[in-house]
């Protein structure tokens, strides 16, 4: 063991792979979370307590709608993150407020089913099936709302820091958080929706 | 109305006060309050406990409060074990003893909870806290301002535990809380919503320390220090919090649906409506199992540094110790099966669960010999932490083994929920983990503060926890084998009353082993001059990072960051009479950048306690306002663009002076 005078090796000079890196692993026990719920739903699919078939509740056109606004706020999305490359502030915070509004159509559209399931007397309280139905769905929905939230407090925070590395960095954070939703809302979609229907 | 609205279900019937017991517990913690209270306005030390311990981020201090949370929790837990033990003694035949059942169930199911997640986990979390980074010579963990919070949070969640004691009442469903018991229509009191918070806010901050250990290994090792050249603990730790982060989750999503049910009426556990309780019961052993891996792990690596600092040689087989942690890892995945053979999966998967669970027992094996061959022809000096290895090693093999029994379904069958099985989770619980963080409590004590604790009074608590720990558990495999089940708050069968007796002599021994560390630390702390840690090397012997700085370590802990390449870097410059950093005599300092304290995690930790708490009681108004405050706080921290500074050359030129 000798003294290392030369190479001064302070973390919080390259925090930024450090931090990324911890948010990412952040991200893989979210992953987890969506994994357990997942198998809950897939256990209970099919008891229905005598209420009707799932795919008999869900009106696939619907759901496609709202999987496409989803997807597309990922490109929009992707589209702020190149302004930002470009530090073209006013682009990256207009592709920003176009992802927002893409999300917030989709957690509106989840939402109105999530009504007019109920209204139709098929809430969560029906049977173990629709409660781990509304339980996956719901959860990555709220994870869109936090999501939006957070993109709103960003926003903010670019007309007042501008662009700076601590600002990219969280634009990261959000990107990873955001594109993780879509790939769970695939997930969702195939799981929920469309093998039901089958 | 009114009072709905603002109290929710609470009212003035939620305090037992008919409970002498209860009523005595409150009076207790209200006296200690009391006097703590009082003792910070009389020596004026609110703004020192503020700006030197809560707002701290510092992972030694940290460190420090984790420990002195297990503490705590521990006496409470233990408290809980006596009143438990002293039941069965008494409630034999036509005797129905001193607790009335509804008491009893609480009692053990605190118990349970108390010890696991606010006994084992801080303490785990503290010592992890005061040595990992100095071990691996890093100047803080990767995330100083998260680690405070996961402090605050395992915090609140024991503060809800201890609430449940005054007002309302907790869970009487055993520690894990099966359904459908532990739904809305069989305990409809606000017990399991206790049970439910305080481990949900808990559980939050123990997955974020997981993320931050992981973090902080694999990113702020020392130059040179390669991941075969750790030091044994940290790499144990590694793998512990990898568990974390794969298993606390699936914790947060099973108490999750568990609140849903109660709360909404789901029907994810319940009786009726198509709802599976065996989920539940997958679910959580999914997490439970791993979890106690989680435990053992740590003081497993503790143990390793141990025996190598007092047998004055290498680790024996370093590289089969990490790779016995890795495959303990992955295969603590797939057993969790064993703790319900009985659930009625069938033959083969009893079979594949049961063979699994066996096979842990090999690299459980390869670390025990691995210790054996590293005493063999050591230099041993028989210190206090050595004692609980060596304790460790004997009682640790019997518990494994009566585990391998357990193993299989057919015998699993017959002792499923007995004593028996009982008294084998004791044996490893206490015996590895209990035995381990002590060990690792003794021996890195002078690290933390500076000076050593006494020895003779360690060795007195030793030895009563050893013949305490066998007194107490051996009567209960032969009170398993007898068909007693476990959780009983009284029994008709007379041939168990003196084995319970028996067992009750062992838990009063044990808690003179505990009255013996308490007076070890008055006794430290009292003649701290005395024991003081002059060199930083407090054990002569010490072998990694960690001793190459003084005791206690400056809150910047390395001056210089060292540069290691080999293991043990440390013994390895001391037989090459190599200059230590601080024996260099013109050092090269260069500027520290340390992250600023910040109270935000604290004020995090007591806006979910709001919450948590309005959850139970139901209380609206409170549960927004929690809420608000939680994601209020945290935005604001988003806002503050100072959270660290430097510490100047000559800043730290004055405090190596000083220190040396």
């Amino acid at each position: 063991m000798t003294a290392d005078t030369l190479t001064h090796h302070d973390h919080h000079h390259n925090a930024d792979a450090t931090d990324i890196f911890g948010f990412w692993i952040y991200i893989m026990s979210d992953c987890i979370l969506f994994a357990i719920i997942f198998a809950t739903f897939a256990v209970l699919h099919t008891d229905l307590y005598g209420g009707p078939a799932l795919k008999e509740l869900t009106d696939m056109p619907y759901v496609l709608v709202e999987t496409m606004v989803l997807l597309s706020s990922s490109f929009t999305y992707g589209m702020s993150i190149l302004a930002l490359y470009k530090n073209e502030i006013k682009k990256v915070i207009t592709w920003l407020i176009i992802t927002f509004l893409l999300g917030a159509t989709f957690v509106g559209m989840e939402i109105n089913e999530f009504v007019h399931l109920c209204l139709e007397g098929h809430s969560w309280q029906s049977s173990a099936a629709l409660s781990a139905f509304f339980t996956l769905v719901g959860t990555h929905g709220f994870h869109v709302f936090m999501g939006l939230f957070w993109m709103l407090t960003l926003v903010i925070q670019l007309l007042v820091f501008g662009i700076n590395p601590m600002m990219r960095r969280r634009l990261t954070y959000l990107g990873l958080f955001w594109a993780f939703l879509d790939i769970v809302w695939i997930f969702v979609f195939t799981i929920v929706y469309l093998m039901e229907a089958i | 109305m009114l009072e709905k609205f603002i109290f929710g279900n609470l009212t003035l019937q939620a305090i037992p006060y008919h409970n002498p017991i209860i009523m005595g517990a409150a009076a207790m913690m209200a006296v200690v309050g009391a006097i703590i209270l009082g003792s910070l306005f009389y020596f004026k030390k609110w703004k020192w406990l503020w700006s030197e311990w809560i707002t701290s981020v510092d992972h030694k201090k940290i460190g420090i409060m984790y420990l002195i949370l297990a503490l705590v929790m521990f006496l409470r837990g233990f408290t809980d074990a006596i009143m438990m033990r002293l039941q069965q003694a008494l409630a034999a035949g036509d005797s129905l003893g001193y607790l009335p059942p509804e008491h009893y169930d609480q009692i053990f199911t605190a118990h349970g909870v108390i010890m696991i997640f606010f006994m084992a986990m801080p303490f785990m979390f503290g010592l992890i806290n005061i040595v990992l980074p100095l071990q691996i010579g890093a100047r803080d963990v990767a995330f100083p301002y998260l680690n405070s919070l996961s402090l605050w949070l395992s915090v609140v969640g024991a503060v809800l535990v201890n609430i449940s004691l005054v007002v309302g009442d907790f869970a009487a469903t055993g520690w894990l809380a099966y359904p459908p018991l532990s739904e809305i229509a069989y305990s409809p009191t606000v017990g399991v919503d206790y049970y439910i918070w305080a481990l949900q806010i808990s559980g939050v901050g123990t997955l974020l320390s997981g993320i931050n250990f992981v973090v902080t290994i694999l990113k702020m090792r020392c130059p040179g220090m390669t991941m075969m050249k750790m030091p044994v603990f940290a790499w144990t730790v590694f793998c512990s919090m990898i568990l974390v982060i794969l298993a606390f989750p699936v914790l947060t999503v099973t108490l999750g649906m568990l609140f849903l049910d109660r709360y909404f009426g789901m029907h994810f556990f319940t009786a009726d409506f198509g709802g599976n309780s065996m989920m539940y019961i997958n679910m959580i052993w999914i997490w439970g199992h791993p979890e106690v891996y989680i435990l053992i792990l740590p003081a497993f690596g503790m143990f390793s540094e141990v025996v190598a600092t007092f047998s004055k040689k290498y680790l024996f087989g370093y590289t089969t110790m990490v790779w016995a942690t890795a495959s303990i890892t992955v295969l603590s995945f797939i057993v969790w099966l064993h703790h319900f053979f009985t659930m009625g999966a069938g033959a083969d998967v009893n079979g594949f669960f049961g063979i699994a669970t066996m096979i842990i027992a090999i690299p459980t094996g390869v670390k025990v010999f691995n210790w054996l061959f590293t005493m063999y022809r050591g230099r041993i000096t028989f210190t206090t932490p050595m004692l609980w290895t060596v304790g460790f090693i004997t009682t640790f093999v019997i518990g494994g083994m009566t585990g391998v029994m357990l193993a299989v379904p057919a015998i699993d069958f017959q002792v499923h929920n007995s004593v028996f099985l009982i008294a084998h989770f004791h044996n490893v619980i206490i015996g590895g983990v209990v035995f381990g963080y002590l060990a690792g409590f003794t021996y890195w004590f002078p690290k933390a503060f500076g000076f050593k604790l006494n020895e003779k009074l360690g060795k007195y608590a030793f030895w009563c926890w050893l013949i305490g720990f066998y007194t107490a558990f051996m009567p209960l495999y032969a009170l398993g084998l007898m068909g007693m089940t476990r959780r009983l708050s009284h029994y008709s069968n007379l041939e168990w009353h003196p084995y319970l007796i028996v067992a009750a002599i062992g838990a009063a021994i044990i808690g003179c082993g505990v009255m013996f560390q308490v007076l070890q630390l008055i006794v430290s702390i009292k003649n701290r001059e005395h024991y003081r840690d002059k060199t930083g090397d407090a054990w002569e012997g010490g072998r990694t990072l960690e001793w190459s700085i003084p005791s206690p370590a400056p809150f910047y802990n390395f001056a210089i960051l060292p540069h290691v390449d080999s293991r043990d870097a440390f013994w390895v410059a001391k037989q090459k009479k190599l200059a230590n950093p601080h024996a260099i005599t013109h050092p090269q300092y260069q500027d520290i950048h340390m992250p600023k304290n910040t109270g935000i995690g604290f004020i995090i930790a007591m806006f979910s306690g709001m919450f948590g708490f309005a959850m139970i009681w139901h209380i609206g108004w409170l549960t927004v306002a929690g809420l608000i405050g939680i994601l209020a706080t945290t935005i604001i921290r988003t806002f503050d663009t100072h959270t660290d500074y430097y510490v100047k050359t000559a800043e730290i030129e004055r405090l190596e002076k000083v220190i040396a």
